[in-house]
């Protein structure tokens, strides 16, 4: 299984010019392989920075990303081979749409790693199937599609390229309930069923509470936390102090347990919350 | 990459250049470019490159990259060095190998056409583009341009339409990036292959782009309208611009200049070619 670490890498905007500005700065941390992360920090905290830098869109000013052990920069002609291993999906994807149809859109990964034509076609089929693409919108024009389906389209062309890390800069913001849990519930079968790793930043706690297994927190260009999702949500003080909260629900069983309930202090979920609140009810005799 | 061009680029701050009136700026830019093509005589150049290096030192704009900003010209200026150097007849020869001819007049007229190409590019835009925002600029274009409306010539309109083009220019460049990123990401190659095949890799770039500008540009256009823009009819403005005693000090130091290389093209008309 692949790796990516991130050893002291620093990251200068503008660089030279009057309006020059770290985004990141010293960064030193391991992606953790064959789960999903999240990655969450608020505005401005060097998110989307960060995931470019995995795919080798921008170019750490200090420090190194190692991928399987080797720097990505290593041999700048092979970066490419870099963005095929690391699928980079990025914030609003739904403007790099082009193609004349549905389908062709999706191919041009695929395309561009040199496959051939049945492999691609089985490729477009299986992206298709895992971000809830039908087959009736396959041969329509992208730029006729719903601001939701766009948006599943474009994650599906960077899935149809089948990475090992699968990353998504916030996949979910400004979709309904439906639309994100299609998305999130198709990114976590393709990582169930592909065995790879996926990182996805997100601004929506319950987002990552449901779907993460293990979260990178980022504070003002630095990384300010990792670790198991339920252990980061278990100091909700710590977070509360750089502009994050928990899950609602969590904040709710929090109050719940303040009031003197026997709750467990981990619940980050709705059903997690209501099988926990259900079996208190059986033990004190309610139900 | 893009963000790299500084020509045409503002640079906020707060020195005499930066404070003046746009309207005294576009005038004295005016004055300088017919100056720069007036210089004839060594001294007179002299003079020139003197007063546009103290200008971009008055305007206290980081010399450095400015200077970083030149190199896109750097081509233009070594096609017209080669071509003075070697096609200017003169008197003086210089250097001599079969068909090639080089004069003493030929140097020489190669190095004024550095200093004026130079001097040209960089006392324009440190006099107006690098110390005047772009609103502020088309507001001077526009009212310095304002008595042509007596001939029904829509002034305000291509005012306004000026100062949205350049506001969208640095939006297009930001999109175009994210567009090529995106791209990128799945795998498109921009920097390989031969003529045809670079022109084709373009495509998945040019076609979000226009069709996010179209879409851009129907929003501003809605936007405009719910908020009762009809034209310059009767409009008024948050900001007036008005004449300082600063302008007018401006306009003499500039009015020195010009008498300057004048003199100096006729009382020391050393080396004129
Ligand atoms: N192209 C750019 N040029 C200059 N500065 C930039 C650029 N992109 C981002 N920045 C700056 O770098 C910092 C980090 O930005 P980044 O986009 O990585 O934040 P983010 O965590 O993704 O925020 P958000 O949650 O709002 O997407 C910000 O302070 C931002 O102002
Ligand atoms: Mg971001």
């Amino acid at each position: 299984m692949s790796t990516i670490t991130l050893q002291n890498v620093s990251y200068l905007y503008s660089a030279g010019t009057p309006f020059e500005k770290y985004a990141l700065k010293d960064i030193n941390v391991t992606i953790p392989s064959g789960r999903i992360t999240g990655l969450i920090g608020h505005t401005g905290s060097g998110k989307s920075t960060l995931v470019q830098l995995l795919n080798g869109l921008l170019r750490p000013t200090e420090g190194k990303i190692l991928l399987d052990g080797r720097d990505i920069w290593e041999d700048e002609k092979k970066i490419r081979d870099v963005r095929f291993k690391v699928g980079l999906v990025m914030q609003y994807p739904e403007y790099q749409l082009f193609e004349e149809t549905v389908r062709k859109d999706v191919a041009f990964g695929p395309k561009n790693m040199g496959l051939e034509a049945p492999e691609i076609e089985e490729r477009v089929k299986m992206a298709a199937f895992f971000c809830g693409i039908t087959e009736d919108l396959l041969d329509k024009s992208p730029f006729e599609l719903s601001g939701g389906q766009k948006r599943r389209v474009a994650i599906a062309g960077v899935i149809a390229m089948r990475p090992e890390f699968l990353i998504l800069d916030e996949p979910s913001a400004g979709l309904d309930p439906v639309g994100r849990d299609t998305i999130l519930g198709g990114i976590k079968k393709y990582r169930e069923e592909t065995g790879g790793s996926v990182v996805i930043v997100s601004h929506s706690m319950e987002d990552v509470a449901v779907y993460c297994d293990s979260l990178i927190v980022m504070n003002k260009g630095a990384v300010y936390a990792e670790g198991d999702t339920r252990e980061i949500f278990s100091t909700p003080e710590k977070l509360y102090g750089v502009g994050l909260d928990v899950p609602q629900i969590t904040g709710v069983t929090e109050a719940l347990r303040s009031k003197g309930l026997g709750l467990p202090s981990d619940i980050l979920t709705v059903s997690e919350a209501r099988d926990a609140i259900l079996s208190l009810a059986k033990r004190r005799g309610l139900l | 990459m893009m963000r790299d061009i500084t020509l045409g680029q503002y640079f906020p701050g707060t020195s005499v250049l930066h404070r003046s009136d746009p309207r005294m700026k576009l005038i004295l830019t005016l004055i300088f470019i017919v100056f720069v093509f007036l210089a004839k005589s060594l001294w007179a150049y002299v003079w020139l490159f003197v007063f546009t290096f103290s200008l971009l030192i008055v305007s206290r704009l980081p010399v450095k990259v400015i200077l970083k900003g030149l190199k896109p010209v750097l081509f233009i200026i070594a096609i017209t060095v080669i071509f003075n150097l070697f096609l200017t007849k003169g008197e003086d020869l210089l250097f001599e190998c079969k068909f090639i001819h080089i004069y003493f007049e030929g140097v020489m007229f190669a190095v004024y056409m550095i200093i004026r190409i130079v001097c040209l590019i960089l006392g324009t835009s440190v006099i107006l583009t690098y110390t005047t925002s772009p609103v502020d600029l088309t507001d001077g274009i526009e009212q310095l341009l304002s008595p042509l409306k007596k001939i029904k010539i829509p002034v305000h309109e291509f005012a306004m339409m000026m100062s949205i083009a350049l506001r969208f220019i640095p939006t297009l460049t930001e999109e175009t990036e994210k567009i090529m990123n995106a791209q990128k990401a799945r795998g498109a190659d921009l920097s390989s292959g031969g003529l045809i095949k670079r022109a084709k890799a373009l495509i998945p770039i040019l076609i979000p782009l226009f069709v996010s500008s179209l879409r851009r540009a129907d929003e501003l256009a809605t936007a405009m309208e719910c908020r009762c823009y009809r034209g310059g009819d009767g409009r008024t403005r948050m900001k007036r611009l008005k004449y300082s005693p600063r302008d007018l000090v401006l306009f003499l130091v500039f009015a020195a200049f010009g008498t300057g290389i004048i003199l100096l093209n006729i009382f020391i008309p050393y080396l004129v070619i």
